[in-house]
């Protein structure tokens, strides 16, 4: 009864969660964009005392039920050690007792709270469970769920319906997208070996959990008059944490599945209140297998195929000149979100979930490449600009690294400024009237002036107002310069308000 | 988008005096039938409609084909070549059933419709069809370039001689003058056709009174043996601010005796594909006949026109017309009034004039212009153009806007990445300034998903 609960509510959890990830329409968020928010590492670094404390006592009451039910991360290597167990009868009865590795659990938690406190967030987000699972969320499966999105919205065409609507698919950043196989292979390959090896030997929450854990109110107690020591119970442990010998079950790694209380045949495990070591009633265990049936859908993919027309060479009707694709600028410093506040602020709360990528609408937000931010997002304008009407980034995040702000703050946030390379402009390069950048500036900070003041009929050739600019890149954007747009933006290291 | 809410008040007022008058009509067309003729049942199945042209005494079939919309498929390396296969289907189904005028020019379909024109009409008796083609020096108007043009036509339509040679696209007295007169052009024009390789020299016209009037007085110099221009139920009273009405511009004609060869009959398909309203007020008085119908009966109403000419991509569209025109019944005076109160509520629309010609075309910065205006006029026509956000069926409209308008048109190609520079403009035969027209598009899409409307 109480495993059913537990693979329910999981069920719910781990759907939900990933949803987020899925979800590009923003509607979802709205309804479950707690679920992100109640996830332990973004909560700590969004100073979310309610949560974490909330969390906690849950902890000291009933175990490491957090691991089981709301870590999507844990539920996924639920879902693997399933599959395998499904496989064969004897395979479900795989697992064995290990005594803890306390060295190396204890010292990847103070090596992970260190990397954290250094600044290394890059280094800390690797064994991060959310942070992982978020990964490998946005990165393969988002894609996918978005070439199903694309082949309804292929029949939707055909059929002229607007329930559905094609995206852009493309990898963000080719090292995250490596980093998030990896971190699969690595934790699926655990998983479908030992069950919960990762959450109780190297994952630093589980850790940081144990010490709670250890003292629940709750627990699985194992009443050594009924046990006849079958063992049956620590082969089906997928945290390796029930010694059938001693009777006693290691409750820092326990994570309350409530397996072996459907295991013994004997009714001998109960998950009762520890203190009083009292028999209540005892009802006949049932060994009832249970069939949690969960379907994958993938959906098939559609090769999205772009046309490319050469420019015609000599003057006729029709076709459709080539247009290359604009290459990112450097950047001397990154662009972030406004709501971030500043390049500091967001450093030392981000995650790297990836939860604001998968939400962002516009294409603009895309995991950093570079060291010391590895895989936290950042801005780039090559696909789209920071559209004025939307906050989603800001909405989504969990951590407290993108704050909430409203669309009417956001028009008033300074997060970078453009700067102009006249040498690039179409105005200059092609002899053509053009001023897209001022045309489309949400901000009035760009205005055309004469190229050469001393005539009266010349061309306009477009100058910014730093002051005014907020960093959007609109212009940017909608630059005709190629390969490198004549006006890009600069980051700013503190969000100002103008 | 004041000027919207303004039109579309102004709009209902009229279309409900319309509904009223209307109603008065059908009763009067139901009594007529009875009595009199019944004249679509009867159309179609008798022979094609000729006119004979008073220099030559052609008789030309009073449906031309015009080639400037073959079928399109991409080949091997993704680039959009004519569907040769199917063109000849087209072509060998058009001769079958009377359709003997072929008109091309060398810039049609990216410069591909001449040699699949000429490669399917090889297939038939020389005699058996007219080709008209043009001489489209807009780019290099050079005495070497023209003369080289003409040459290529004959290479690509496999002829030793053309039956109707137009001067391309001429607006006024200036670019006539520019491109044919001053680099003498003309005369070796005219040299050819005393040498029978140009049995009938003519040009084609868009333009205002003023620029028509200049060309007309040069009839005694050159004895011009047709002129194309453009007529349709819209453009006969009501042309664009730019261009001339055609019923100015066939009276011109009819008084010199020259003969009419009609272009944009259906205003690029916009009068075939008319809003809702429109067609069921054509489907009411003609519950048979296809909307498209309508127009290019009004066409060939007028006696002074030689042929009418129309791009059929499809089969069924050939086919329907071929129905029209075999043969064709002339539009009484009851029914040229009745068309004359649709043009009007057509005229109400504020679709943009856009034919789909795609002269403008490539732009240089990628940008799709006809798509991006014919999307536009697809969705007023479709009444998926929110004026408010308060409007009733506004979510609706805006998602129906955003979403068909990502499909119809690449993010590359969409209106925001118009540079206003202004190059296509020279091209557009319909005079639209394209620009203008592409902010406004792009304005009202940014306040659609800003919802600032």
């Amino acid at each position: 009864m109480l495993r059913k609960f537990r693979i329910i509510l999981a069920a719910a959890f781990f759907t939900g969660v990933t949803l987020l990830f899925l979800d590009f329409t923003g509607a979802l968020h709205s309804w479950l964009g707690w679920m992100a928010k109640v996830q332990l590492l973004p909560a700590i670094l969004a100073v979310n005392v309610v949560t974490v404390a909330v969390l906690l006592l849950l902890t000291l009451l009933f175990g490491r039920i957090y691991c089981s039910v709301i870590c999507p991360l844990g539920i996924m290597q639920d879902v693997v050690s399933w599959i395998h167990g499904r496989t064969k009868k004897k395979n479900r009865y795989r697992f064995t007792y290990s005594p803890a590795k306390k060295w190396l659990r204890y010292t990847l938690l103070v090596l992970f709270v260190v990397a954290l406190f250094a600044g290394a967030h890059s280094i800390a987000v690797l064994i991060a469970p959310y942070s992982a699972y978020g990964r490998i969320a946005a990165n393969l499966l988002a894609p996918v769920y978005r070439l199903g999105n694309n082949f309804f919205a292929w029949i939707a065409e055909r059929a002229g319906s607007y329930a559905f609507y094609s995206v852009e698919v493309w990898i963000k950043s080719f090292t995250t997208f490596i980093i998030a196989v990896v971190t699969f292979v690595i934790i699926a390959v655990l998983a479908w070996k030992n069950g919960r090896t990762w959450c109780n030997t190297i994952c630093p929450v589980g850790t940081f959990l144990g010490f709670f854990s250890r003292y629940s109110l709750f627990a699985p107690v194992i009443d050594k008059a009924k046990c006849t020591s079958c063992g049956l119970c620590s082969r089906q442990c997928k945290a390796s944490c029930i010694n059938p010998k001693e009777h006693e079950i290691d409750y820092s790694r326990c994570v309350v599945c409530m397996d072996c209380l459907e295991s013994c045949r004997e009714g001998a495990i109960h998950y009762a209140f520890r203190r009083k070591r009292e028999e209540k009633a005892s009802d006949t265990g049932r060994a009832v297998s249970n069939d949690g049936r969960r379907a994958f859908l993938t959906s098939a993919v559609i090769a999205g195929a772009s046309t490319a027309l050469k420019a015609q060479e000599m003057k006729v009707d029709g076709g459709l000149a080539e247009i290359a694709r604009a290459e990112k600028p450097q950047r001397s410093a990154p662009i972030v979100p406004a709501g971030s506040i500043s390049l500091k602020n967001f450093n030392d709360h981000c995650t790297s979930c990836q939860l604001c990528v998968s939400a962002c609408p516009n294409n603009v937000l895309r995991p950093s490449s570079s060291l010391m931010t590895l895989m936290q997002p950042e801005m780039s304008y090559e696909r789209g600009y920071c559209r004025p009407e939307c906050t989603r980034c800001s909405e989504v995040c969990p951590a407290g690294a993108i704050r909430p702000i409203s669309k009417e703050e956001k028009s008033s946030v300074q997060i970078g400024h453009a700067v102009i390379d006249l040498n690039l402009c179409v105005v200059n390069t092609d002899e053509v009237s053009c001023g897209n950048c001022s045309r489309h500036c949400p901000s009035g900070a760009i205005s055309m002036v004469r190229r050469n003041p001393d005539q009266e009929a010349t061309l306009m050739i477009p100058v910014v107002d730093e002051e005014k600019c907020i960093g959007c890149g609109a212009c940017e954007n909608l630059c005709p310069a190629r390969p490198f747009t004549a006006i890009h933006v600069e980051g700013h290291e503190i969000h100002k308000e103008i | 988008m004041k000027q919207n809410k303004i039109d579309r008040r102004e709009f209902l007022r009229t279309s409900a005096r319309a509904g009223l008058v209307m109603g008065g009509l059908g009763i009067l067309a139901g009594c007529r039938n009875k009595t009199a003729q019944a004249p679509v049942s009867s159309a179609g199945k008798g022979e094609m409609t000729y006119r004979t042209s008073p220099g030559s005494g052609d008789k030309v079939s009073i449906l031309g084909y015009g080639c400037m919309r073959w079928p399109m498929i991409k080949n091997d390396d993704g680039q959009d070549v004519v569907d040769q296969e199917t063109t000849n289907r087209l072509v060998d189904y058009a001769i079958e059933h009377g359709v003997n005028y072929f008109d091309t020019a060398p810039v049609y379909l990216q410069g591909q419709s001449e040699t699949a024109t000429g490669t399917a009409l090889k297939r038939h008796p020389r005699n058996s069809y007219f080709i008209a083609t043009k001489l489209s020096n807009f780019s290099n108007h050079s005495r070497e370039n023209s003369i080289a043009m003409y040459r290529k036509s004959f290479e690509n339509l496999q002829t030793d001689y053309i039956d109707y040679y137009l001067l391309h696209n001429i607006s006024g007295m200036a670019a006539f003058k520019r491109r044919f007169v001053d680099n003498g052009v003309l005369d070796f024009l005219l040299e050819e056709r005393k040498a029978g390789r140009i049995r009938n020299l003519g040009f084609s016209f868009h333009g205002n009174a003023e620029g028509w009037d200049e060309l007309m007085q040069t009839h005694d110099l050159y004895h011009w043996d047709f002129v194309q221009i453009q007529l349709n139920y819209v453009d006969w009273k009501h042309a664009s601010a730019r261009a001339t009405n055609a019923e100015y511009l066939q009276q011109e004609l009819d008084k010199r005796g020259i003969p009419s060869i009609i272009m944009e009959p259906l205003l690029g398909g916009r009068l075939a594909k008319v809003p809702q309203h429109i067609s069921d007020r054509l489907k009411e008085r003609n519950p048979q006949g296809s909307v498209a119908s309508w127009a290019f009966r009004f066409a060939g109403t007028p006696k002074g026109v030689l042929c009418v000419l129309s791009g059929m991509t499809y089969m069924e569209h050939l086919q329907d017309n071929v129905g029209t025109y075999s043969p064709l019944v002339p539009l009484n005076e009851d029914e040229l009034a009745f068309l004359e109160e649709t043009a009007e509520l057509i005229r109400k629309y504020p679709t943009i004039p856009c034919n789909d010609c795609k002269y403008c075309m490539p732009c240089p910065y990628g940008i799709d212009i006809p798509a991006i205006l014919l999307h536009y006029n697809k969705c007023v026509n479709a009444g998926e153009v929110a004026a408010k956000t308060t409007d009733e069926g506004y979510r609706k409209a805006r998602r129906a806007y955003l979403v068909s308008y990502d499909r119809a048109v690449p993010k590359l190609r969409q209106a925001d990445r118009c540079i206003s520079c202004g190059i296509c403009t020279g091209h557009c035969p319909q005079n639209i300034d394209i620009p203008k027209e592409i902010r406004k598009i792009d304005m009202y899409i940014e306040n659609l998903r800003k919802e600032t409307l």
